[in-house]
């Protein structure tokens, strides 16, 4: 550290501050310019786009984005495959975080072998089940082969079937990224609570609700911010299965921007997913914020 | 409330190359207070979590009530524990904590409410049964493990250490208060200490353990008056029992360096022996006119204790530490006599350091 201590006789305290202040300034200064540069210029960048055009402030793109036939659909969409997929995600996770713990053998292989999706890139795991999706994919071989006819999953009139195949492939894809936070934060808890409650009669559902959950908060609270906030990102896996028909709000994103060449509206869509991921990571720190708080040493 | 038999339990840890514990055999009468007593690494913990069922010996087993509990689940057991760690609930308060065994079992609010006021009461916790337990002390978190496992109706009740981190003087205080409780509760318990004038004052009885061995298991006052072995004698009691080299004459006199000693009739059949004898310090007498029967010693360290004095001398280049009245005025250097009673001098074979019996 390159601080310098103050001249020993502060005999006037202004100087000696004002000696002080450069020395912070020059230690905060490079992370402020690099995240003006990297950050806020963009943002700012991106509101302006949404809200200007040659002639000033104007609403015109937020209107156009909002009457576009595609943009309610996608909301839709977007917040089904949410509220559907993150309460089965985190079950499954925890599921496999609790029996990765009960079995202490082989859990190292396990562990590995449930990480590969978050080593995999969104579009590669999207064409992967498109492989076992589409109409002569992997899916319909098995059941021609059981002798059962196969479905049109991915049909464009086909929208339950369509949600299912992307909740799937969702669901492989992200849940390993849940499952490392929720088995990152069971290292953390002692043995001897779970110990404890079972000396005490609590059965598993009793520990797992009493004693497992709560203490597991901090890490569950993290995941489900970013997992929220990623959901509401999920692009490329649908993309790649249904293409258009099943219509995001990222996905419309990239079609204002790369089909029909209008970055101002994009940029109005790109908005929408900063407010509403904003407003959900307020949501869950204070919905599940320590009811104890300051109490705590 | 229940007995327990332990039987022939071995336990290695994966890993680990020793036995945590070696064939242990153990049984535990209905409603007895048995202290379990043991140098640290000796296995106490161990043992006490397989009877929890936290550990699954290797072989061996336990029986409850005269049910075989081996390896049932900890929950199906019907005990409640005081942990080593405390293992008090941190996200939750001090009340929640003291009832979570009742609440568990499904018991009536105002029942638990009443029994979580009485242990607070009885633990002086009465003060802090909101806060969580990070804003408590080591001693009271320890408290809080008391009395959480004291609220519940277990078979059987298991404390390790739960005295540890209290001050001298609350120590003193709830140890009588515990075995107080304990003997309402009449509940059997087991108590890990390795503080031996804990396992004294507590036990019913008291099993010394050593390397994962049970080395003696009696009365405490047994215990402490007849180690069955050098181990146990140097552990119990303070000071500790003291050992000398000593030899038995053919003719079945007891010898120390040069000097005779009077023999009891026990040493009759160990003519010609190297032998160690062993003997507490509050049962050597001192004086300092020579008396037919005692041996001369060199006294070396004064230590006044306050109701005796206690001093370490030299006996034919053997270190003894012995009790005299406070009344007894002496200076290192200065010689003293030792005598010794013939009924409270143990004797324990050089090689196995076993005690000697009569054959
Ligand atoms: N989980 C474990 N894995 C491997 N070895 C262990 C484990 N727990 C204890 N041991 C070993 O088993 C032996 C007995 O340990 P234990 O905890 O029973 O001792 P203790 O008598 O309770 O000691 P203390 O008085 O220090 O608590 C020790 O040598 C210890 O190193
Ligand atoms: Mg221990």
């Amino acid at each position: 550290m390159t601080v310098q201590a103050p001249p020993a006789p502060a005999k006037a305290a202004t100087p000696v501050r004002r000696r002080s202040v450069p020395a912070a300034v020059w230690l905060i200064g490079p992370s402020v310019v690099f995240m003006t540069l990297l950050l806020g210029w963009p943002v700012i960048e991106g509101v302006m786009q949404a809200f200007r055009n040659e002639q000033g402030f104007t609403l015109e793109f937020v209107t156009r984005m909002v009457q576009d036939p595609y943009f309610w659909p996608a909301v839709r969409n977007t917040l089904l495959l949410i509220a559907v997929m993150i309460p089965i995600q985190f079950a499954f996770a925890i599921g496999m975080a609790l029996l990765l713990r009960a079995n202490p053998r082989l859990n190292k292989v396990h562990f590995f072998i449930w990480a590969i999706p978050l080593a995999l890139s969104d579009l590669a795991a999207g064409l992967v089940w498109l492989s076992i999706f589409n109409d002569r994919g992997y899916l319909n071989s098995a059941l021609a082969w059981l002798g059962i006819e196969g479905v049109s999953w991915l049909a464009y009139d086909n929208q339950t079937t369509m949600f299912i195949c992307v909740l799937i492939a969702e669901l492989w894809r992200a849940t390993s990224l849940v499952l490392v936070i929720v088995v990152a934060g069971l290292q953390g808890i002692p043995k001897d609570y779970d110990e404890a409650a079972q000396v005490f009669g609590a059965s598993f559902w009793q520990r797992l609700r009493h004693v497992t959950l709560p203490l597991l908060k901090p890490s569950l609270q993290v995941a489900l911010i970013l997992r929220t906030i990623l959901a509401f990102q999920t692009f490329a896996v649908a993309q790649a299965l249904t293409g258009q028909n099943f219509p995001l709000v990222v996905g419309e994103t990239y079609r204002w921007y790369t089909g029909l060449q209008n970055p101002n509206v994009a940029a109005a869509l790109a908005l929408v997913i900063l407010a509403v991921s904003m407003l959900t990571s307020i949501f869950y720190l204070r919905a599940l914020r320590e009811k104890t708080q300051g109490g705590t040493r | 409330m229940a007995d327990i038999s332990i039987s022939n339990l071995i336990k290695t840890y994966p890993g680990g190359t020793e036995r945590a514990t070696d064939d242990v055999s153990l049984h535990i009468a209905d409603g007895s207070f048995t202290v379990l007593l043991g140098p640290s690494g000796c296995g106490k913990t161990t043992l006490l979590r397989m009877l929890a069922g936290l550990e699954l010996p290797d072989s061996g087993s336990i029986s409850i009530g005269g049910r075989d509990v081996t390896y049932l689940p900890p929950n199906k057991r019907n005990i409640s524990m005081v942990f080593q760690s405390y293992a008090v609930f941190p996200h939750r308060s001090v009340r929640y904590n003291i009832g979570f065994g009742l609440q568990m079992a499904k018991v009536a609010k105002e029942q638990i409410d009443k029994k979580v006021q009485w242990a607070a009461d009885l633990l002086q916790l009465t003060p802090y049964l909101d806060r969580l337990p990070a804003q408590l002390s080591g001693g009271q978190r320890q408290r809080v493990a008391v009395a959480r496992a004291i609220v519940v109706d277990a078979d059987v009740l298991l404390m390790d250490e739960p005295l540890s981190n209290l001050d001298a003087l609350l120590r003193l205080n709830f140890r009588s208060e515990l075995k107080k409780i304990v003997q309402d509760l009449g509940t059997t318990t087991v108590y890990v200490t390795h503080d031996q004038s804990e396992a004294l004052s507590l036990g019913d009885q008291v099993a010394v353990m050593r390397k994962g061995r049970i080395a003696q298991l009696g009365d405490p006052l047994d215990v402490y008056d007849a180690p069955s072995d050098r181990f146990v004698g140097g552990f119990i009691g303070s000071p500790p029992m003291n050992f000398v080299d000593a030899a038995v004459t053919p003719d079945g006199e007891l010898v120390v360096g040069d000097q005779r000693l009077m023999a009891p009739s026990l040493l009759q059949s160990f003519g010609n022996h190297s032998i160690v004898l062993g003997v507490r310090a509050e049962n050597v007498s001192v004086a300092k006119e020579r008396a037919s029967g005692h041996i001369a010693a060199t006294v070396l360290v004064v230590e006044p204790m306050g109701s005796t004095i206690l001093l370490t001398v030299d006996v034919e280049g053997q270190t003894l530490k012995v009790q005299a009245p406070p009344s007894f005025r002496t200076a290192p250097h200065q010689t003293i006599w030792l005598g010794f009673s013939p009924n409270t001098m143990r004797f324990y074979d050089r090689e196995t350091s076993m005690a000697l019996e009569a054959n």
